[in-house]
């Protein structure tokens, strides 16, 4: 099917309806942007991300990182030192060094990203001047591009958001003359990133690429005939990049479960004028095991109340699939950052019962927590064991961003996590 | 600028946070940005910990930094000392609260808090972890312990045990095992600092006759400024191992001046098992095996003296990242005959195990990786800790009963190769759980096998009854490998069940979908 960019259908609009946000300003209990690498240096193959920044950085990515990483990583953390900051060395030189020896060590990276810091950001190191600089040195081998993963302006997924705009001025133009082009965006793992292929090569929308690609080289093409869906809420800057590159966003909720995926490609299928039953037909079975798994979870699940600490930005579509779909009842849903355009859909299905919050004073929160006493609690590592020795079931936020969760073969997975601990509590008898 | 991939050490902060979170009543107010909450799970993951660490961070971001990031750090020591009541603060910056400049000890003077308050100076681009924890000890006591009553006579000897901290390399256990040692020699312990001490506990340790030194990373400082300040002696002797053990005894026996006969007595009483062990011709071939030791000073020292001594292995090589107690390991590197390595550079490490090629390891959870890459066998007996570094069992290093788990943890590694650690590591993972683990190293392989390939190799020569399409083999190879296996059981035997001729992808998702609990 060949499309051109005027004959695309494009979603309504969806604001969002008025809802009280409650914001308070204390201490964040967050990871930084940093932790993002932890999965882009799997996704991108041959990437390597440079953190320019502390022994703290190193420190995080180790403790964060802790024993998922086998072999060695692509990633590592170019320490700033007394000298440095002195100005005994210059900061520029001794980088060029760092880069020269790493990119001797390991002659397959073909795309290296120089990530900013809190300390780099605070003392206004220019990594952009840098970044261009290197590129001349060591073009056309490598790609050297820079963004910031630093705490003082990103908290954990806002550092793929980051990343990928900084990706996307780099992109190559799609010709203007280019039929209409779909392209997924935000990192998914690739067993899920094929599963949506297939679905959409099926319903004869193709190819569709994806943002970020496996491979530096294989990073998709870009412009005015590109609408892109988000397969990841927390992509604000990705959008805005995108948008100036002359690309169209198909607002849509998020392919968490049966319901959400459904929406998530209807909205992809609509826009490429695909056939209701065609459409139907492609989603049919992978849409009712969906059904199936999810339904193994259900009675466990269904009218248990959750609470959310705000980490990754998905917790507002992570709120409707577990409201819609497992029936559950979320109390507070608390998110670093609310984009009401890019979670509208989500955001608008949640009852009006269910507080938002934007942000986070954690002392604060935790008092409202143990108020409320939920059955299951979603919140960072530095909380959860603290909040299970006062009796509180918690699910690890960082689970739902390391583990494959998106589309109908992963729903039932992704119901799962939140069963288990609840599942764990009542097999105790210690 | 230095590259690094993985580290030793954390920053100096990290230190601080771990005499903070080791004390029952001490609050640390941080200025630091919120990604360096990050900290709180190294106490509340790795080591357990059943409260959150005593730690408020301000949490600075860009938007603050034009405005009064001064007063963010008042509001949030104001706001932690009403919530928290603890008896003393201390105060300081991380690595970017460093480079604001807003002197949060200065601040907190200017606060009138109705507390003891302690500037921590820790600088984070030059110190580390070890170091930022002996500062903080140190100055923690320096301002603390002046304003205990002065010492009373007793008429009987007692002495501080300087050292174990929070998130230390089995503290815990090895505090239990000493007191219970001391407390056999007729000693009174009159405080364990800082490690379950209570700011009040820190206002009595002028009563003590002496110190006991236990881990020199993070207590010399302070019991070096202890004899100074107050005349009390400190041990020397780290007693890890079966001679080091009884030489620390001879130690407190002399400062606790109890008559050598009774010493001795009491060193002839003890039930340590490795001696026996050690002799026993089972152990034979353990004979001269050549062991490399790389950690932090003190664990290293004592080890080397444990392998060469006890176990009779011989050291080929041995180093620290501890560069403040270099000296005293390089004195000993030179007992076996070696050269110490000194670095924080852990490519530098690997590259003199494989120049060496140890048949043993004892190193940190950084020289187990080392380890297995080269396919060697590792037994850590160091900080920087894992999860795996706090045993539900007890399980201390020093001491009698710390040289039979010595023993026990310097033999292991020979005996069951690498793949039990690989599979213990991961059995409580999400999606490793349920996995019944393949052997993913060989036993006593000297190449580097990576466990993927080895699983390959495994797949390909299974003889499968049941035929897949390309691309259901394909779609199965995008499961992960420690899964996998259970994947394609699974879905043959689904498609026995279904009696299917043929696997497709289709059947492969029908499968999850079926065996999906």
């Amino acid at each position: 099917m060949s499309l051109t960019r005027d004959e695309i259908n494009l979603p309504q609009v969806t604001g969002c309806a008025e809802r009280p946000v409650l914001k308070q300003r204390g201490q964040h209990e967050v990871f930084c942007g940093l932790t993002g690498i932890m999965w882009l240096h799997r996704k991108i193959q041959d990437a390597f991300f440079l953190i320019v920044g502390s022994r703290t950085c190193a420190h995080l990515m180790q403790s964060a990182a802790g024993v998922m990483i086998f072999a060695e990583p692509r990633f590592g953390t170019a320490i700033m030192e007394e000298r440095d900051l002195a100005g005994i060395a210059d900061m520029h030189d001794e980088l060029d060094g760092v880069v020269e020896k790493l990119l001797a060590r390991r002659p397959e990276i073909r795309l290296l990203f120089l990530v900013g810091s809190c300390p780099s950001e605070v003392i206004k190191l220019d990594l952009g001047r840098a970044a261009e600089r290197l590129a001349v040195q060591h073009s056309p081998d490598v790609r050297i591009l820079n963004y910031s993963g630093s705490g003082i302006e990103t908290t954990f997924t806002q550092g793929e958001d980051a990343c990928l705009a900084a990706l996307v001025p780099s992109l190559p133009p799609e010709p203007d003359q280019a039929p209409a082009a779909l392209m997924v965006v935000g990192a998914l793992a690739d067993v899920v990133e094929d599963q949506f292929a297939r679905l959409f090569e099926e319903m004869g929308i193709g190819p569709v690429r994806f943002l970020p690609a496996r491979l530096a080289d294989d990073m998709p093409s870009v412009g005015p005939n590109t609408v892109y869906l988000l397969a990841q809420p927390f992509l604000t800057d990705t959008a805005r990049a995108l948008e100036e590159r002359g690309a169209t966003l198909l607002q849509t909720p998020f392919p968490l479960g049966a319901e959400g995926t459904t929406a998530w490609l209807k909205t992809a299928a609509d826009a490429f004028g695909v056939d209701e039953d065609t459409f139907n037909n492609v989603i049919e079975k992978p849409k009712q095991r969906a059904e199936r798994a999810i339904e193994l979870h259900r009675e466990k699940l269904e009218g248990k109340t959750v609470f959310f600490f705000p980490d990754s930005q998905l917790e507002i579509p992570l709120a409707r699939f577990l409201g819609n779909e497992l029936g559950m009842v979320a109390t507070e849903v608390g998110t670093p950052y609310l984009n009401k355009r890019l979670v509208a859909h989500d955001l608008n299905a949640l009852p009006d019962t269910v507080s938002v919050s934007e942000g986070q004073d954690v002392d604060l929160q935790l008092d409202r927590c143990r108020e409320e006493r939920p059955d299951i609690v979603v919140c960072g590592l530095g909380l959860a064991n603290p909040l299970e020795v006062e009796g509180i079931t918690t699910k690890w936020s960082i689970e739902l961003v390391f583990t494959p969760i998106q589309g109908f073969e992963q729903a039932g997975d992704l119901a799962e996590l939140f069963a288990r601990p609840l599942n764990r509590r009542t097999r105790l008898e210690v | 600028m230095q590259l690094t991939v993985w580290t030793y050490e954390g920053p100096p902060h990290v230190g601080a946070m771990r005499i903070a979170t080791a004390m029952t009543d001490l609050h640390y107010v941080l200025h630091a940005p919120q990604g360096d909450t990050y900290a709180d799970l190294l106490f509340t993951m790795i080591e357990r910990r059943k409260k959150r660490p005593p730690v408020t961070y301000t949490t600075f971001q860009a938007r603050d930094l034009g405005g009064d990031t001064s007063q963010l750090f008042m509001d949030a020591a104001r706001d932690a000392q009403e919530r928290f009541q603890p008896a003393a603060m201390i105060v300081g910056a991380s690595c970017t609260g460093e480079l604001i400049q807003d002197d949060p000890g200065g601040l907190s003077k200017t606060m009138g808090l109705p507390i003891p308050v302690i500037p921590l100076e820790l600088p984070s681009y030059s110190k580390k972890e070890n170091w930022g924890a002996a500062e903080t000890l140190y100055q923690v006591v320096r301002t603390i312990a002046p304003q205990g009553p002065d010492k009373i006579e007793a008429d009987y000897k007692s002495c501080n045990i300087i050292g174990p901290t929070a998130l230390g390399f089995r503290h815990r256990d090895d505090v239990k095992e000493i007191v219970g040692l001391i407390e056999s020699m007729g000693i009174h312990v009159n405080v364990v600092a800082p490690l379950d001490a209570s700011v009040h506990d820190i206002l009595r340790l002028k009563q003590a006759d002496f110190n006991v030194c236990l881990y020199p990373e993070t207590g010399l400082t302070t019991c070096t400024w202890l004899k100074r300040q107050f005349r009390q002696p400190h041990t020397k002797t780290v007693p890890i191992g079966v001679n080091a053990t009884i030489d620390f005894m001879r130690e407190l026996a002399e400062l606790a001046e109890i008559p050598q006969d009774e010493c001795e007595a009491l060193i002839e009483e003890n039930e340590v098992r490795l001696p026996w062990y050690s002799r026993s011709i089972d152990s034979t071939y353990l004979t001269g095996k050549r062991v490399y030791l790389f950690g932090d000073a003190t664990h290293v020292i004592a080890m080397a003296r444990v392998a060469q001594k006890e176990m009779g292995y011989q050291v080929v090589g041995m180093g620290t990242y501890s560069r403040e107690l270099a000296r005293d390991v390089r004195e000993a590197a030179e007992l076996y005959g070696v050269e110490a390595l000194i670095t924080d550079d852990y490519l530098e490490v690997e590259e003199q195990v494989q120049n060496l090629q140890p048949e043993l390891v004892l190193g940190s959870q950084m020289e187990r990786h080392i380890a297995k890459r080269l396919g060697l066998p590792c037994a850590v007996i160091s900080a920087p800790v894992h999860v795996q570094d706090f045993p539900a069992r007890y399980s201390p290093q020093m001491g009698f009963e710390g040289a039979n788990v010595l023993f026990d943890t310097l033999v292991h590694p020979l005996t069951m190769g690498l793949e039990e650690h690989l599979l213990h590591m991961f059995r409580d993972d999400f999606e490793f759980n349920d996995a019944a683990g393949p052997s993913h190293l060989g036993h006593g392989s000297s190449k580097t096998v990576s466990a993927e390939a080895k699983d390959e190799q495994q797949e390909t020569t299974s003889n499968d009854p049941l035929s897949w399409t390309l691309e259901a083999e394909k779609e199965l190879k995008k499961i992960p490998f420690f899964v996998r296996g259970k994947a394609r059981r699974n879905t043959e035997k689904f498609a026995g069940e279904q009696g299917l001729a043929e696997i497709t992808m289709e059947t492969l998702y029908e499968a999850k979908s079926h065996f999906s609990r």
